[in-house]
């Protein structure tokens, strides 16, 4: 009984990797291809989806609007979470506990809740359809987020190190920025690694806000999906590429992945 | 943590992070209590309507619809995600290479745009070109999502598991990691079962982590969305309108601003006071 024991979690990746496949083996098919015939591996294979992704500016800008966009969400989460988040690990204020709930209860608001009133404001503040209001628009349960795992993390750092610190004669800041982020940047690590999936992988609150000059690239696939017809090679190309850089950020984070899903308080 | 320092001041460092999230959840959710008590007919007039709309939604025959079907949705991913994620975090390999090589595999899901874990499962599952209606049909069962609501939800919730399921894997594994191999050395000379293991060791250590999965996975499976919508539509008929998809088809299809907005503030309290009791309930006893 013990001797099969790994064939639970190979059955378990087997079944995660079947669609993924399908997609992939989708992309290199011609249109004619999957829709004439059922076939297990592209017979006809074909880089012609990929090609036109990449050539076509309607297609590849969508890619370059989601990482912009991304990054600047990533960026300012992440940096108004800093201190925030140490506030909350160090510090008694008025009203902390409140705070910290009202943050976290940010994170549980559906987002279909917020669509419309947020087409409405960021349309008011003149920010509509740029990547600056889907970047600020996410920030809503990334802020949150974010300011949970760092908080976490810095409760994990002893007290002592900053008394330490102080006693050698260092400003605030500097402690702050020459010794505290350096000993807890796995943990900004994760923040960030967390901020860039839960922006990347929202599509709602990006389609709502954005029009042309910001289209996300989950977005011009739903629209090509609904007015050209069913270019279902030209999709799934363009789907597979959406995993890439997904897979490339969980290799970098792959050594403190497991502890950065808890939140950093196991 | 009990030693921590009282310092007014600390609110300056908050004060970034309250000013963003207040832009953007105090006014949009102020816009939504202002549609939800009045009634329009264009032109930016307003007229006061009380709680008429709350009235309508909580007594109408579509918002019981859709509610029963998300709780009954939550209620059967949540069952299957929890137990199935525990059960793969104690068989997967504890350390070493082959625990990066799972790690790393098991969290691609995760990292996919929810619409194109929808589109992928749509060209994944149709009876005629996908992998899985092939295989299904090939059985000698009668198999299409699009138009048999039975057939839709299960591919819907399989289509959650596979999405979600390695999120408590991680954790799950993550709370794993943190016991130390004394405890389990200690079993081995008390002579325990592999279930005394698990029931007194590995689940008491596993709670807190547990209780982040359940309450996550609670959180976004009642607020899922995008992965139904570009799935099956909401369809056959309405049978897997969840509410996100009914408030959307409210708010955007119909324009229907005052339910719509009532609607709203009825689901997210329900999500609120539902997380709030699942706290309370699983922190009861981890009180001294």
């Amino acid at each position: 009984m013990r001797k099969f024991v790994w064939l639970a979690p190979t059955l378990y990746i087997l079944f995660l990797m079947l669609p993924i496949y399908w997609l992939l083996n989708m992309s290199f098919k011609t249109t004619n291809e999957i829709l004439g015939a059922f076939t297990l591996w592209p017979e006809h294979f074909t880089l012609d989806n990929y090609i036109k992704i990449f050539t076509d500016p309607t297609w590849y800008t969508g890619y370059f609007n989601s990482i912009i966009y991304v990054v600047i969400n990533t960026s300012i989460s992440v940096t108004v979470a800093l201190p925030a988040a140490y506030a909350f690990s160090r510090y008694r204020f008025l009203g902390d506990k409140h705070l910290f709930f009202w943050l976290l209860t940010n994170r549980m608001a559906p987002p279909a809740v917020f669509a419309l009133p947020f087409f409405q404001l960021y349309s008011a503040v003149g920010l509509f359809d740029t990547h600056f209001a889907v970047a600020l628009a996410h920030t809503l349960f990334n802020i949150p987020l974010a300011v949970w795992i760092l908080e976490g993390f810095m409760s994990g750092v002893p007290k002592e190190l900053d008394e330490t610190a102080y006693v050698d004669g260092y400003s605030f800041w500097r402690f702050f920025l020459r010794i505290f982020i350096p000993t807890i940047a796995a943990g900004i690590g994760v923040a960030a690694f967390f901020c860039f999936m839960f922006s990347w992988v929202e599509l709602l609150l990006a389609k709502t806000l954005t029009s042309v000059a910001a289209k996300p690239i989950a977005a011009t696939m739903t629209r090509t999906a609904s007015t050209a017809g069913y270019e279902l090679g030209l999709l799934a190309a363009a789907g597979s590429l959406t995993i890439v850089p997904g897979a490339f950020v969980i290799y970098f984070v792959r050594n403190y992945i497991a502890k950065g899903f808890a939140l950093g308080r196991v | 943590m009990t030693n921590k320092i009282a310092y007014p001041k600390a609110w300056l460092f908050v004060l970034p992070v309250v000013a963003l999230v207040a832009f953007n959840a105090l006014i949009p959710l102020m816009t939504v209590v202002n549609y939800s008590v009045q009634e329009t007919f264009g032109n930016n007039v307003f007229f006061w309507e009380g709680v008429k709309w709350f009235e309508q939604v909580l007594n109408s025959e579509r918002f019981h619809a859709s509610l029963l079907r998300q709780l009954t949705f939550t209620g059967i991913i949540l069952s299957i995600e929890i137990p199935l994620g525990i059960a793969i975090a104690l068989t997967m390999p504890a350390r070493g290479i082959w625990a990066s090589v799972c790690l790393v595999l098991m969290a691609l899901p995760l990292l996919i745009p929810w619409n194109v874990v929808g589109a992928m499962w749509n060209i994944f599952a149709l009876p005629e070109i996908g992998l899985l209606g092939q295989i299904i049909n090939g059985m000698g069962i009668d198999y299409n999502f699009t138009q048999q609501p039975i057939a839709a939800w299960f591919t819907t919730i399989l289509m959650d598991v596979w999405h979600w399921t390695s999120l408590v894997v991680l954790l799950a594994y993550a709370g794993l990691q943190s016991i130390p191999d004394a405890y389990y050395q200690a079993a081995k000379i008390d002579g325990a079962s592999g279930w005394a293991v698990f029931r007194y060791i590995q689940l008491p250590k596993m709670k807190r982590v547990l209780t982040i999965a359940i309450l996550l996975r609670f959180m976004d499976s009642f607020m899922i969305y995008t992965e139904p919508f570009v799935l099956t539509g909401g369809g056959p008929g309405n049978t897997t309108t969840f509410l996100s998809i009914d408030l959307v088809k409210i708010a955007l299809g119909q324009f229907d601003l005052g339910p719509a907005a009532a609607m709203s503030l009825i689901y997210f309290m329900i999500v609120l006071l539902l997380c709030w009791v699942f706290y309370t309930l699983m922190m009861r006893d981890e009180e001294p």
